[in-house]
C-alpha cells in the first residue's frame, strides 16, 4: 500500500553493497586499461554513431564497470568498432578492445 | 671564493641572484633573451589577486639594479661541462664561461598547440591559445577572427596535459585557475560574452583559488560542463564548432562559438632539457630533477648544481619565486654561509 502518493523505486538506486562485479572485473583483467579512465566523456563526443542515436559509450562503459549489464548487449551492437573513440581518449584507454571485449562478456 | 652562475633571468633566477647579492657575493645571471622576466611580461594580471603583471615585471627589474649581480643579457648557455671540478658553461657564440657553482632557473616553455591537431590550432583563426589571450586581455581587444567582439568564448581546460598523445601524464597546475581568472577578467571587459569553461576536473589547490571559482559563478555568470573536447571545426561564417561531451547529462553535445581558448600546459623548456641532460638530472619529461622533493628539492645529484622554479616541474609565479630564494640558501648552505 502506498500512502504518500509516491513508490519508493528499488531500481533507481544504486547499490553497491550488492554490486554484481562479475563481469565488470573480468573486464578490468582482460582490458586492464580501462582502469586509469577518467569519465571524460571524450570517447562519446568523438564517436560517429553517438550524435544520431542514444548511443552513449561512455555511460555503456561506465554502467558495465558498475555490474548494470541489461540492455547493454543490444546497445554495443551499434558501435561499428571504427576506434575514433581510441584516437581522442586522453588516458590512452583502449577503447576499442574494451567494446569487444564487453560484447565478449556479455555474450558468455 | 667560489664563483656563481645562473642561468635564467625569470622569477627563480632574479630572487636566487637577489639573494646571494644581499650577502656580498657577486653573481653572473645569464639570460637568453634580450629582457629579464619574459614569460611573466606578456600576462595580463596574476591569480588570484589580479596584480598588475606589470608591477611584479618592475618590482623584479629593480631588484636586478645591484652591483653585485653581472647580468649577461642574450647569452643562451647551449652546453655544460664538467672542468676541473667546477662547470664550463658555453653560450652560443662560442664563448666559454668558468664557474663553480651553477644555479639553474631555465624555466618551461608552454605547450605547442599545434600538437594537437583534432583541436583547430593554426587551422582556424577562432582557435587561439591561453597566451593569445592573456596578450587580448592586456591590451583591452579580446575580437573574433573578424576583428569582431566576440558573443561567446569557450575555455578548454588540461591541453598538453593529463593526456597520453601528447606524451604528458602530469596535470600542468596553474592552468585551471588561469582559465577562471582570464574567463573574469573576459566578463569585466565584455558583460554580455557567453564564457565556457569545458573541464575534466578543476583543481583550484591555492589560496583564493576555489573563491574565485565561485566567484567566477556567483558574480559573473561563467559557465562549466564536465566534458573534453574532441573536436573543434570551422563554421562557414568564420567561428568554431566544438563537440563534447555534457557528461554530467550524459549526453553529447555541440556548441559553436566565436572563440575556442586552448590552455595550454608547460614543458621543461629547450634549456632545462639541454642543459639537465648534459649534466645527468635530466628527469621525467624533461624537467630538472632535484635530489629530493621535501628536504633537498634545490640540489641536485651533479656536483655544485642547484635547480630552481618550473625547470623543475610545473609551478605557479609565486611559488617559482619562493624557490628562487630557497635555491640561494642552499647555495649559502653548500659555501658554509
Ligand atoms: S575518453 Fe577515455 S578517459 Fe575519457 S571517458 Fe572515454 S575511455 Fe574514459
Ligand atoms: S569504435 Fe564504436 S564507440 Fe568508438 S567511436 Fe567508433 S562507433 Fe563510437
Ligand atoms: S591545472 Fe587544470 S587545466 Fe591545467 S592540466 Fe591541471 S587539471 Fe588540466
Amino acid at each position: 500500500m502506498n500512502k504518500f502518493g509516491f513508490a519508493i523505486s528499488q531500481g533507481r538506486q544504486l547499490n553497491f553493497d550488492e554490486m554484481k562485479s562479475d563481469k565488470a572485473d573480468r573486464l578490468l583483467e582482460v582490458e586492464p586499461s580501462y582502469k586509469w579512465c577518467i569519465g571524460c566523456g571524450g570517447c562519446t563526443a568523438s564517436c560517429s554513431a553517438a550524435g544520431f542515436t542514444d548511443f552513449n559509450i561512455r555511460r555503456i562503459h561506465t554502467a558495465f564497470i558498475r555490474g548494470q549489464y541489461d540492455g547493454l548487449e543490444e546497445k554495443l551492437r551499434r558501435c561499428m568498432l571504427c576506434g575514433k573513440c581510441l584516437l581522442v581518449c586522453p588516458r590512452g584507454v583502449n577503447t576499442r578492445s574494451l567494446i569487444i571485449n564487453m560484447r565478449r562478456l556479455l555474450h558468455d | 671564493m667560489k664563483s656563481i652562475s645562473i642561468i635564467g633571468a625569470g622569477p627563480a633566477g632574479i630572487e636566487a641572484a637577489t639573494v646571494l647579492a644581499s650577502q656580498g657575493i657577486t653573481v653572473h645571471l645569464f639570460e637568453r633573451t634580450a629582457s629579464p622576466m619574459k614569460n611573466v611580461a606578456d600576462k595580463a594580471f596574476l591569480f588570484p589577486n589580479f596584480a598588475p603583471a606589470t608591477d611584479i615585471v618592475e618590482a623584479m627589474g629593480k631588484k636586478l639594479l645591484n652591483n653585485n649581480i653581472v647580468q649577461h643579457l642574450d647569452t643562451d648557455i647551449v652546453a655544460i661541462a664538467r672542468q676541473d671540478g667546477g662547470w664550463k658553461l658555453s653560450d652560443a657564440r662560442g664563448e666559454s664561461h668558468y664557474t663553480d657553482i651553477v644555479i639553474m632557473a631555465t624555466g618551461y616553455e608552454p605547450f605547442d598547440a599545434h600538437r594537437k591537431e583534432e583541436l583547430g590550432y593554426g587551422i582556424y583563426s577562432g582557435v587561439i591559445t591561453s597566451l593569445e589571450m592573456e596578450k587580448m586581455i592586456r591590451y583591452q581587444r579580446v575580437e573574433n577572427s573578424m576583428g569582431e567582439r566576440p558573443k561567446r568564448v569557450v575555455f578548454l581546460q588540461c591541453v598538453g596535459s593529463r593526456d597520453e598523445k601528447s606524451g604528458n601524464h602530469y596535470c600542468s597546475k596553474v592552468c585551471c585557475v588561469t582559465a577562471v581568472k582570464q574567463a573574469i577578467e573576459l566578463k569585466r571587459q565584455l558583460p554580455d560574452v557567453d564564457a565556457y569553461i569545458f573541464y575534466m576536473d578543476l583543481r583550484m589547490w591555492g589560496q583564493h583559488f576555489e573563491e574565485l571559482y565561485r566567484s567566477s559563478q556567483q558574480e559573473y555568470g561563467v559557465r562549466f560542463v564536465r566534458g573534453r573536447i574532441s573536436e573543434a571545426s570551422g563554421t562557414f561564417d568564420g567561428r568554431v564548432q566544438i563537440k563534447a561531451e555534457d557528461t554530467l547529462m550524459g549526453l553529447p553535445l555541440k556548441l559553436t562559438t566565436d572563440l575556442l581558448v586552448l590552455m595550454v600546459g608547460m614543458e621543461a623548456s629547450q634549456g632545462t632539457r639541454r642543459l639537465g641532460s648534459a649534466c645527468g638530472i635530466c628527469g621525467e619529461y624533461g624537467f630538472a630533477q632535484s635530489v629530493d622533493p621535501h628536504l633537498r628539492d634545490n640540489f641536485t645529484a651533479a656536483d655544485g648544481v642547484f635547480v630552481c622554479g618550473a625547470c623543475k616541474r610545473p609551478m605557479s609565479i609565486n611559488d617559482v619565486v619562493n624557490d628562487g630564494r630557497s635555491a640561494a640558501l642552499a647555495v649559502l648552505e653548500c659555501l658554509g654561509h
